[in-house]
């Protein structure tokens, strides 16, 4: 009733090609917007964008990088975490060496490093396929912890391996640093995401993203209707690197301020990162966000519940956390094997015809 | 929407659950009782919890404040340690102590920043031992330099004064809790003449084939181990595989607990470490210990892990952050301290060894005093021999003085360099 496309007339191609046709859908993206800008700066406090919000908006970048890669292009990737190292490490770099560079330029700068080296370690993707790709992603993953754990230029020679961000200011607010509030530090996670957000939907609905598909779908065929296969992969390692370049640089500059690549950045990043992307929803820029709330913030209310609120012991409540979240894990990969974004598109599907369906 | 909701009903609870109405001394243990550390995070969480339940069912509390305690569990992870920082931070923590390099290395800034001081007992940035740049981190009685410098102090000794051509082969963990000591063993070897081969080793640490293919290559005469977690049985496994003579192999005083040695079973006997407190339960304190907290069923955990070394370790943080207190509350004339004036009583804490019998811990910990210029105490540790055939560790030798000069030359160095990258002038807070 409320939710349908009927009525909803369009007089223009470009009113036609609009990210969101329907007016139910536009209406509340524009709600989130603004809540989003508006409404939670002034009711966000410490706790709730240090534990929940920062990171949740950090890694919905990473998912997205990982989505483009995996959901969009079928090029199936493990080096996530280490290319999250490789923009944190980037940021630190550039950091030191140009301390009167401002930190926005900074981040972006560590994606296209981030970039260049995801095209580098791309390149393997023209021959191999699959599994075999997965794994040599994973050998991008151990050699690229290997050199920043083993070569001092990287974290400028410090006696512990450790890099740690310095001050940094976005219009006189640090949003790096321990003085960074909690607001400074939500918007500029919040202004990265939504830029990349609306850059990867944008890049997915034009030629480019049409490419990736037709490579995702069956390669041969895309290369006989004239794709040109070295292209559409290697631009999807360089975009989805840039993002994951971002994510890592944001991770360790806003959120962790001090980061060690073995610790920070190993494998098991690459996996949370994975999982973001298989259960939010392969190719779905909705399910990259949903794919991180649910392994960002399921976690921290489940503790929240267990620990806070029913006086639970804390190692009983982290080891049932493990099992609730995988267990969750495998319901929603038997009962909705296409991810969040699936259900989501059920029950649209649902509600337009709602309440009268035949 | 529905999310939201959820999360609306969370916070709710949380805040609910958040200020209490009566006054307590809220201590707070970042503990981490699961992931693969967590047979060195147990125990160590256990004996804290157990003596400050012990002053809280034996003396009322702290100055007749009773203690209110809170766990959050880390796993070893600093993005957790850093969310578990951040849900305590505005709960008046008197003292936080990670029992992680890795965690320390993140919450010095923000601690100073909030003004809560941490403790960080032998482990963490040793140059936090300059008061005058971390105002509000300590790390006495004693941190990794001083334990590197000991080792080496104990080896001359075994050598009649002299290391010259020795090799010496340090097996570290690849963190920053592994790479901390090698500043230190690299000046000592400059200066005695050894030769060090530093050898890292991957966390978690159940690899270490290779590595110990390097020593069996290298020969060294003495083999240092900074390990942690599933490490130090991996390590010692492998020592025993390859014939390496256990009384050369010396561990810090995180390699040196029963569960290192135990899995190696006969392998590991006569295999040392470094020992920064007494162990074992033959302390007037464990008659108390019995009668007020296991007796009574309040011991935390499976209550299976008292009188081991980790154990021993988290009673002994325990005992010198309720010293801390009860000074700050001697200084401030308050019973019911804020996290400035705790900050105070560590700064001023002065541990003499009258103090410590009359704590029922005769001889259990050095004798030492903090002060603003050195928040590093005494530095000394022993060296302890793990006796495989009746499964205890004996002490086998007094307490063992560092090379201090050398360790607070570098320490100040490094916590200038710390100052001047912070825009910090070093002052003293009191």
């Amino acid at each position: 009733m409320l939710y349908r496309e009927a009525g909803d007339f369009k007089t223009s191609y470009v009113a036609d090609n609009q990210t969101f046709p329907i007016k139910f859908d536009r209406y509340g993206y524009y709600f989130i917007l603004g809540f989003a800008f508006l409404v939670m700066p002034l009711i966000i406090n410490d706790y709730w964008a240090n534990s929940i919000v920062v990171p949740f908006l950090i890694y919905a970048i990473a998912a997205l990088g990982l989505n483009i890669l995996i959901g969009y292009c079928g090029q199936l990737s493990l080096g996530t975490g280490a290319f999250m190292a490789v923009g944190a490490y980037g940021s630190y770099k550039l950091m030191t060496a140009f301390p009167e560079l401002n930190i926005v330029f900074v981040i972006i700068l560590a994606g296209f490093v981030t970039a260049a080296v995801g095209v580098l370690f791309g390149l393997p993707s023209l021959r191999i396929k699959g599994f075999y790709l997965a794994v040599a992603t994973l050998a991008a993953q151990f050699f690229l912890i290997w050199l920043f754990t083993r070569t001092a230029w990287f974290y400028n020679y410090s006696p512990t391996g450790m890099i740690s961000a310095p001050e940094r200011f976005v219009f006189g607010q640090a949003v790096t640093g321990p003085r960074a509030s909690a607001v400074s530090m939500y918007m500029i996670c919040l202004v990265f995401t939504v830029a990349t957000a609306w850059l990867a939907r944008n890049l997915t609905r034009g030629s480019l993203g049409r490419q990736w598909m037709a490579i995702r779908d069956m390669d041969i065929a895309a290369e006989i209707i004239g794709v040109n296969p070295l292209m559409a992969k290697l631009t999807a390692f360089a975009v989805s690197s840039f993002f994951v370049g971002i994510s890592g640089a944001l991770l360790f500059t806003v959120y962790l301020g001090a980061a060690e690549a073995g610790e920070a950045f190993g494998i098991d990043k690459s996996f949370l990162v994975l999982f973001m992307v298989i259960i939010g929803g392969l190719g779905s820029i909705f399910g990259a966000f949903a794919g991180a709330a649910f392994l960002i913030i399921g976690p921290v209310l489940l503790k929240l519940l267990l620990v806070n609120g029913l006086g639970w012991p804390t190692d009983l409540a982290a080891h049932l956390e493990v099992m609730i979240i995988g267990a969750l894990i495998l319901v929603f990969l038997i009962v909705e094997p296409h991810g969040i974004a699936a259900l989501w598109r059920t029950i649209k599907e649902k509600l337009r015809l709602w309440p009268f369906p035949y | 929407m529905k999310l939201t909701r959820l999360a609306a009903t969370f916070a709710a609870t949380m805040i609910a659950a958040g200020p209490t109405l009566a006054e307590t001394l809220h201590f707070p243990s970042l503990s981490y009782r699961t992931g693969p550390f967590a047979a060195g995070g147990i125990p160590f969480a256990d004996g804290y919890s157990d003596y400050l339940t012990l002053i809280n069912e034996r003396d009322g509390g702290i100055g007749g404040v009773p203690i209110r305690q809170t766990e959050c569990e880390t796993a070893y992870n600093t993005e957790r340690g850093v969310e578990c920082y951040q849900s305590i931070r505005g709960d008046n923590p008197l003292v936080l102590q990670p029992l992680s390099t890795g965690i320390t290395y993140q919450l010095i800034p923000r601690t100073m920043e909030d003004g809560i001081p941490m403790h960080t007992m032998g482990y963490g940035r040793t140059s936090a031992v300059n008061g005058e740049v971390f105002n509000w981190t300590f790390n006495y009685p004693a941190n990794y330099w001083d334990g590197a410098s000991v080792i080496i102090n104990y080896l001359l000794s075994e050598n009649d004064g002299s290391l010259e051509g020795k090799k010496i082969a340090l097996l570290y963990h690849n963190s920053a809790y592994g790479r901390e000591p090698i500043p230190t063993l690299t000046n000592l070897a400059e200066r005695h003449g050894y030769e060090l081969l530093t050898i890292g080793v991957d966390s978690p640490g159940q690899e270490q084939g290779s590595q110990w293919l390097q020593i069996r290559r290298e020969r060294p005469d003495y083999v240092v181990m900074w390990g942690w977690g599933v490490m130090n049985p991996t390590a010692i496994q492998e020592a025993a595989n390859i014939r390496f003579p256990m009384e050369n192999f010396i561990g810090v005083w995180w390699s040196g607990s029963q569960q290192d040695v135990r899995p190696v079973g006969a392998g590991a006997h006569g295999y040392k470490a470094l020992a920064m407190h007494g162990t074992g339960t033959d302390y007037p304190i464990y008659e108390d210990m019995q009668r007020y907290v296991i007796d009574t069923g309040k011991y935390a955990g499976t209550g299976d892990e008292v009188g081991t070394v980790l154990y021993s370790r988290g009673m002994y943080a325990a005992m010198l952050a309720v010293e801390a207190a009860k000074k700050a509350q001697e200084i401030h004339g308050v019973a019911a301290i804020t996290p400035a004036m705790m900050r105070d009583g560590m700064a001023n804490l002065e541990i003499t060894e009258e103090l410590m019998a009359e704590l029922g811990l005769p001889n259990f910990g050095p004798a030492f005093s903090v002060a603003c210029e050195n928040h590093g105490g005494s530095g000394e540790a022993m060296i302890q021999q793990w006796d495989a055939n009746a499964g205890e560790w004996n002490l086998i030798t007094d307490w063992i003085a560092p090379d201090r000069e050398m360790i607070m030359e570098m320490a100040m160095e490094d916590s200038l360099a710390f100052a001047a990258e912070n825009n910090m002038t070093p002052a003293c807070m009191n």
